[in-house]
């Protein structure tokens, strides 16, 4: 997890493209996006400067979440009720974002994404998608 | 029967991607298999008397089962209940693997495929892999009830 995060400094600009993923793979997590202007084709979505603006505010928001893995709920409580309560997001979508992240990094780092490391990630994606759906109700 | 444009991207897409793995199917199989012990130790439970060790025979060999019934499912896409029914009533009513589970292999096999072939796991080629596995599960738990 450590090697990962230096190297998330390094390549902060490739793990936003989840979001963008999430969004060409599973085209219904699309409805939470109307004012997002032009997702009607996968280049469209990979392209679209809204999508990569808001993959940077969620890779952030996980950063915040590698800091604090001792206290997922914590961190994440306002986000939570923000889903909810604003967003409206169905919990199931912070699964499958989660997934999507871990198959960009696998992605991204190749070999280096051993099963070892997936399985650490997985534990993390897990964690953090429970954070956010807490304050559900 | 004629495909849509859409259906056939799939299918193209499907076998090209399928293809890249080269003569190392079995292996992406069994490291499919290795992920999804690791990440999700849950699915163990359906093999009590493996061997879960790094390089386990019976983890490649089972690999190579996995990949063997993908490639058929590949050469099959049309016609994929037939062509697997055999599978399919095996995993009814002998092997009974929850149909949970299905999604967690399936996502191992996408992790993999991306590590090892990662220039032509494009975001498009990606959501047809999906979806290759996703009704190769369906098929899979066709019969359960």
């Amino acid at each position: 997890m450590v090697l990962l995060g230096e190297r998330k400094r390094k390549d902060l600009s490739l793990y936003f493209l989840q979001l963008t993923r999430l969004l060409v793979v599973y085209p219904w997590t699309q409805r939470f996006f109307d004012n997002f202007g032009n997702l009607s084709s996968a280049s469209a979505i990979m392209g679209n400067p809204k999508v990569k603006d808001h993959g940077k505010k969620v890779l952030t928001s996980l950063g915040e979440a590698i800091k604090n893995m001792d206290d997922l709920k914590g961190t994440f409580a306002h986000l939570s009720e923000l889903h909810c309560d604003r967003l409206h997001v169905d919990p199931e979508n912070f699964k499958l974002l989660g997934n999507e992240l871990v198959i960009v990094l696998a992605k991204y780092f190749g070999k280096e994404f051993t099963p070892q490391v997936q399985a650490a990630w997985q534990k993390m994606v897990a964690g953090v998608a429970i954070a956010l759906a807490h304050k559900y109700h | 029967k004629v495909l849509s444009a859409a259906h056939k991207n799939n299918i193209n897409n499907i076998k090209a991607a399928w293809k890249a793995t080269g003569g190392h199917a079995g292996e992406r199989g069994a490291e499919a298999l290795e992920r999804m012990f690791l990440s999700f130790p849950t699915t163990k439970t359906y093999f009590p008397h493996f061997d879960m060790s790094h390089g386990s025979a019976q983890i490649k060999t089972h690999g190579k089962k996995v990949a063997d019934a993908l490639s058929n499912a590949v050469n099959h896409l049309d016609d994929m209940p037939t062509a697997l029914s055999a599978l399919s009533d095996l995993h009814a009513h002998k092997l009974r693997v929850d149909p949970v589970n299905f999604k967690l292999l399936s996502h191992c096999l996408l992790v993999t495929l991306a590590s090892h072939h990662s220039a032509e796991f494009t975001p498009v080629v990606h959501t047809s892999l999906d979806k290759f596995f996703a009704a190769v599960s369906t098929v899979l738990t066709s019969k359960y009830r």
